[in-house]
């Protein structure tokens, strides 16, 4: 019950932490992976780039697999996640999300098991087509996802948070496709890689200035970690792609290998800033105390 | 003689008459068959539950203050002790009920928001929606059956939290908390009566000088239409734990999904860009 600028009881928190274990934050990147490179897949197509084209699709439809192993493995009570098909609903971004992976992930999956068999070329393309329509959605509905929670950090970064992820999913997608290919076929995923990281770097540095003490947690703790590693690994990855990536594969595999390595500890630090932030009253009680004094024009 | 048209009903907690029995927290457990979660010792005054969770549907909060009992002069100490009961506030606009991605969580005929334990998939999205940290997952072992095969857990791992005894309005009876407790602290009722009875009991307390005496959670123009379990509190909510001015985080949800809808446009234009921007 300290006064230093807010009263607790006790000092507990006043909301829970997630419940969620290490699959979910594993889903957001793998989930961002699949989504672009669905996308990424079918531009290339379209551009004529096949063999972007297939490297994509397969990356695409492996991300998309494992997801849903990681959602489920997740839940609670396993054997029932067919539970979340039991209803549309809009006014959750988890059932949203389920349905957009259902479609995102049967598409890309059938379009990757046609292509690998050489069959209906039609259907494939169609699959396709339905992967990349689906795809920017799941690159992006778990920033809505987090930030549609009572958890300060989230909730307040919720103007940001789905461009990060976007970003960060296309950085993911087109690092991993620089992974598999040698440097004259990848030049669209090395730019694409290298403009998301540069992108998504200026977002969370834009939105931990416009969170203020809210925002501290991405300089504390294993968040704070996370986020300096994310940084360190994606900006490293992104200058070796951009200065060695086009000439030498060995130089694209591995700063493909950072990048996604980065993009991955950015989800893991969005993940753990969330506990950090429902862990402390200060984040919960504070702002809404100046809030009402500003509406009691107190 | 179920009726469809109920009247919504709620609880008044009137904590300026709450003597910290914990007969609530008992008669809920039993009630609810609530497994035993433990005993620790916290040392917060004579608050050894600590707080709302999937085993603890009534909390009893003890707060020891250097603050006089009522502020008009009349001879009171400057020593106050609070005690409160805490509850799930079954809200008009609930983030739980939103967010739910499989509808186990949903609206009685009563008003009130409950978990269908047989829909629950523990996904666990409600926990951290939830604006005063009601609702949680239990981990402990559902039963001693072993669990089904490969995808199966030890734990429960359904989300648990108070249903304002469901089972006993069907039955046409109070909720169980509000059965037990001797000094009616906790008022069981149609809404619209505990607000009116709230609203005579605060002009009652000002009247007689009580220091900080004030409704919390009965507007229903709040962040969250107002609680169907509300209260009567001596001090700001933070000091018992609640959030001074909690808000329904879907109250945002239309403008989030128009930033995700402009974040997944600037994907497309992005992968579109880096075809593009390459040497002819």
């Amino acid at each position: 019950m300290s006064e230093n600028g807010y009263r607790s009881y006790y000092g507990r928190p006043v909301i829970k932490e997630p419940v969620w274990t290490w699959e979910i934050p594993t889903y957001f990147f793998t989930g961002g992976l699949a989504g672009a490179s669905s996308v990424l897949s079918l531009a290339a197509k379209i551009a004529r780039k096949e063999k972007l084209s297939r490297t994509a699709l397969y990356l695409g439809a492996a991300a998309d697999a494992v997801s849903p192993v990681l959602l489920v493995s997740d839940l609670g009570r396993p054997e029932r996640f067919h539970h979340m098909l039991r209803v549309f609903k809009v006014t959750s971004p988890m059932n949203v999300g389920a349905w957009i992976l259902l479609v995102s992930g049967g598409a890309s999956n059938t379009a990757a098991l046609l292509e690998l068999l050489g069959w209906l070329k039609p259907v494939k393309l169609a699959a396709e087509a339905v992967a990349a329509l689906a795809g920017p959605s799941l690159a992006t509905y778990t920033g809505v996802l987090v930030a549609d929670t009572a958890i300060p950090v989230w909730h307040e970064g919720r103007h940001e948070l789905p461009w990060i992820f976007g970003a960060s999913a296309a950085a993911s997608a087109g690092a991993a496709a620089c992974m598999f290919l040698p440097p004259e076929d990848a030049g669209p995923a090395r730019r694409l890689a290298i403009g998301a990281v540069a992108a998504e770097g200026s977002l969370m540095q834009g939105m931990e200035l416009r969170l203020g003490e809210v925002g501290e947690v991405y300089r504390q703790g294993g968040a704070g970690r996370l986020a300096w590693a994310a940084k360190t690994l994606a900006g490293t990855g992104a200058v070796l792609l951009a200065r060695r990536g086009g000439r030498s594969r060995k130089a694209a595999a591995l700063g493909g290998a950072l990048v996604c390595a980065g993009e991955l500890c950015l989800r893991w630090s969005v993940y753990r800033a969330g506990f950090q932030s429902a862990r402390d009253p200060k984040y919960t009680v504070k702002p809404q105390r100046e809030r009402l004094q500003v509406s009691s024009g107190g | 003689m179920t009726t469809y048209e109920q009247e919504r009903v709620g609880f008044f907690t009137d904590t300026s008459v709450c003597i910290g029995c914990k007969a609530c927290e008992v008669a809920c457990k039993e009630w609810n068959l609530i497994p035993q979660d433990g005993q620790t010792w916290t040392g917060n005054s004579y608050d050894n539950t600590g707080e709302l969770s999937a085993n603890t549907w009534r909390h009893v909060a003890f707060v020891e203050q250097e603050k006089p009992l009522r502020t008009n002069g009349d001879g009171s100490t400057g020593l106050r002790w609070l005690m409160e009961s805490d509850v799930c506030k079954h809200c008009t606009h609930a983030a739980c009920l939103d967010v739910c991605p499989t509808g186990a969580l949903f609206r009685t005929e009563f008003g009130t928001v409950v978990v269908q334990q047989d829909i629950c998939n523990g996904c666990g999205y409600c926990v951290p929606a939830c604006p005063f940290g009601v609702l949680d997952k239990r981990h402990l072992p559902a039963t001693t059956d072993p669990p089904p095969l490969l995808v199966g857990r030890k734990e429960d791992g359904r989300v648990w939290k108070c249903t304002l005894c469901y089972d006993r309005l069907k039955g046409g009876h109070e909720p169980a908390c509000a059965k037990a407790c001797p000094t009616k602290s906790i008022q069981f009722g149609a809404l619209e009566e505990l607000r009116a009875r709230a609203d005579d009991r605060l002009a009652k307390l000002q009247t007689e000088g009580w220091n900080g005496a004030h409704l919390y959670g009965r507007d229903p123009e709040d962040g969250v239409g107002g609680f169907g379990a509300f209260f009567l509190l001596l001090d700001d909510p933070e000091v018992y734990g609640f959030p001074p001015d909690p808000v329904v985080s879907t109250a945002k949800l239309p403008q989030m999904y128009r930033t995700m809808a402009g974040a997944a446009a600037a994907v497309v234009v992005g992968v579109a860009a880096a075809f593009l921007g390459g040497r002819s």
